[in-house]
């Protein structure tokens, strides 16, 4: 199908001159080359799109780097015991980080893996990706298959004890990053990886998650606190039989912010969670969570919970998905969105879809904005909680059906308090 | 204590007039319960008193200890000594039962020009109030009164006035949905509240619950005025020939 004009225009211009990184293995070549191809078939987005319609792309797309200052901030999870990996301006930090090795992990990056002509990477980079293109496109993600040229791969094949900590830090002004991560759990393995930081002024990331049956992935991240960042984030993942991926996204401001989950349950008896709190004060606030589940087996779980509080003209967006195909019966599919309005300026906008082509399923969903209970405020002030205050209880009262969805006290623990922490401050 | 004189009050979003006039002055360490039919004004006289939004006094005065209640925001009122007991307390999800008690307490002290309490010391001390009043340490661990019976949702708010240690503790329909057993607990608990320093006002449909926490004085409220008072006899009277005969009787 041949592009409207003006998006193609756009494409070309924007990526004219742009070349595959140098360097790599012929497979690698071949799946940039191939994420190249395709990125100039479907275009880049634009605000006529309809997966588009609430966020405009431009923001990612503009061929200079927008400046965006720097802004010192605790790269978070200080207290977990993790393996930590830095990035910084998009780029591995060796000084920064620990050694890449711990017990049941295979852990290099992304750069080395890639130049390698035998790596069980080859099988799977770009895969889940183009897969997961098939209803809608998303172009930055294949942007991200193109043209990524660090970050990490991982490989677990047992239980492994601590976190992987991926940190995001940024020294320069106008730093670009394209980082991809890619990730295999084995059969019965186990592995969390956590994210945080602001890791560049724009920044696009791309993990591609692999779970092989009886596996579990445990992902939990904190983005923004960076009034100018934006970013673009995609997970693709695909879930073996009897395995479990679960992923909480903690947004505490960012300028501009769309993550795309992509989840395809394809073993059976398979559960995936996605969820997340987004908290965005102020006009320039943008934030997008877009989830597309497929369930591709029979008695598998999905659940998506995402809360948004969001004050001073700001905007929160959630374009939520559940397809079940033909044959995958006893599919268990919720879908919540909400969103806690402080005041009239703030915007929220809910696309909530359900496709469905098996009979035998159970699947709701459902979307909300409101403002804060006033009954609950009276209360709270009536036992001498000053206003301020009373709404910050509040907003974590809001956002605690979320953080529910971590499994590990002390993780979802230490987002609460980076929550708090921040509620305190943009007071 | 407690002085009322002629509070006038309407909705601020109808004209409608809610108290007509209310005269009323609690003694320190007094104990005196408000009985009425529904719509008379009872509980929009506890609310007016705590400070909710929506009502507008177009009369009169309210002061706690010679100081004005009504140019107060709901948390100074507390802070000052002013408690309500919730005829239907509300659930927090995501925020503990200690963590809103420790919040609160400490919001007083701060008001109130006292240092703040540790979380250790807090602890101690909640747990104290809490085996006094036969108040399981399980529910102190729970968020605010998520998933809590009637009961034990009406226990909680004793907790708070036991904490808090407020000097005037307004009850409205404290013995709304609990049963005969629920009833006598609550009641225990605030009976071991009761001093020379600390006074109550009960609001109540039934007398049954003024069998348990005997007051000292009784007022009938309707139509916004408070039309008669009485020892706690006047509450049997109520029970034994309803408040159409009472009222007949006023007019």
């Amino acid at each position: 199908m041949a592009l409207p004009k003006a998006k193609s225009d756009a494409t070309e211009a924007r990526l004219s001159g742009m070349q595959i990184p140098e360097g790599g293995a012929s497979w690698t070549r071949a799946a940039r080359q191939d994420a190249l191809d395709r990125l100039t078939g479907m275009g880049l987005p634009y605000r006529r799109d309809e997966y588009w319609r609430f966020t405009n792309p431009a923001e990612f797309l503009t061929p200079e780097t927008p400046r965006a200052e720097i802004a010192l901030d605790a790269p978070g999870f200080e207290e977990t015991d993790v393996l930590r990996v830095v990035f910084t301006d998009g780029v591995f930090d060796e000084a920064a980080s620990d050694d890449l090795s711990q017990d049941g992990l295979e852990i290099e990056r992304f750069s080395d893996a890639v130049t390698k002509d035998i790596h069980w990477v080859k099988g799977l980079l770009g895969v889940l990706e183009t897969a997961g293109q098939d209803r809608v496109d998303r172009p930055l993600a294949t942007y991200n298959t193109a043209f990524a040229e660090d970050g990490l791969v991982l490989r677990a094949t047992g239980k492994v004890a601590k976190p992987v900590h991926v940190e995001y830090r940024r020294a320069d002004e106008q730093a670009e990053a394209v980082l991809r991560h890619m990730v295999r759990v084995e059969d019965g393995a186990e592995l969390t990886l956590l994210e945080s930081g602001v890791g560049a002024s724009r920044l696009n990331t791309g993990m591609e998650v692999d779970i092989a049956d009886r596996g579990a992935f445990h992902h939990v991240r904190m983005q923004g606190r960076d009034h100018e960042r934006r970013a673009a984030t995609h997970v693709f993942t695909r879930l073996g039989e009897e395995s479990t991926f679960k992923s909480f996204t903690l947004s505490l401001n960012g300028m501009m912010t769309r993550n795309e989950v992509i989840i395809t349950l394809k073993g059976d008896d398979a559960v995936a969670h996605v969820a997340g709190a987004a908290l965005g004060d102020g006009r320039d606030f943008h934030h997008d969570d877009t989830v597309f589940v497929t369930h591709d087996a029979v008695n598998c779980e999905s659940r998506q919970v995402f809360k948004k509080v969001l004050r001073n003209g700001a905007t929160g967006v959630f374009q939520g998905k559940i397809l079940v195909q033909p044959g995958a019966q006893k599919t268990d599919g919720y879908q919540i969105s909400q969103s806690l309005l402080l005041d009239e300026d703030a915007n929220f906008l809910a696309k909530p879809e359900l496709e469905i082509y098996a009979d035998d399923v159970q699947c709701s969903h459902g979307s909300t904005s409101g403002a804060i209970d006033e009954t609950a405020l009276f209360y709270l002030k009536s036992r001498g909680i000053p206003e301020d205050k009373a709404q910050d209880l509040l907003v974590l009262a809001f956002v605690a059906e979320a953080l529910a969805e971590i499994d590990d006290e002390g993780l979802a623990e230490t987002l609460r308090e980076q929550l708090a922490g921040w509620l305190e401050r943009r007071r | 204590m407690l002085k009322i004189k002629d509070l006038k009050v309407k909705l601020e979003e109808e004209d409608k007039q809610i108290l007509k006039g209310v005269d009323l002055e609690v003694g320190a360490g007094q104990v005196h319960a408000i009985m009425g039919p529904n719509g008379s004004g009872k509980s929009t006289l506890s609310y007016v008193l705590s400070g909710r939004d929506g009502y507008e006094v177009t009369e009169g005065s309210a002061s706690l200890e010679g100081v004005d209640l009504l140019d107060m925001e709901p948390e100074e009122r507390a802070a000052h000594g002013l408690f309500l007991a919730f005829q239907y307390p509300v659930e927090i999800p995501g925020v503990g039962n200690m963590t809103f008690l420790r919040t609160s307490y400490n919001a007083q002290r701060k008001a109130r020009g006292e240092p703040e309490v540790s979380a250790a010391d807090f602890l101690k001390l909640v747990r104290e109030k809490a085996k006094d009043l036969k108040i399981d340490a399980e529910m102190l661990k729970r968020p605010v009164n998520v998933g809590f019976s009637g009961g034990e949702k009406k226990r909680n708010e004793i907790l708070q006035m036991a904490v808090l240690e407020p000097k005037m503790c307004i009850l409205d329909e404290t013995d709304s949905g609990l049963d005969v057993d629920a009833m006598k607990l609550v009641s225990d608990g605030v009976n071991a509240l009761r001093s020379e320093g600390r006074s109550f006002l009960v609001i109540t449909h039934y007398q049954r619950l003024l069998d348990h926490i005997v007051p000292d004085v009784v007022h009938i409220m309707a139509n916004g005025r408070i039309v008669k008072s009485g020892g706690p006899e006047l509450a049997l009277e109520v029970e034994k020939n309803g408040y159409t005969d009472l009222m007949d009787e006023v007019q």
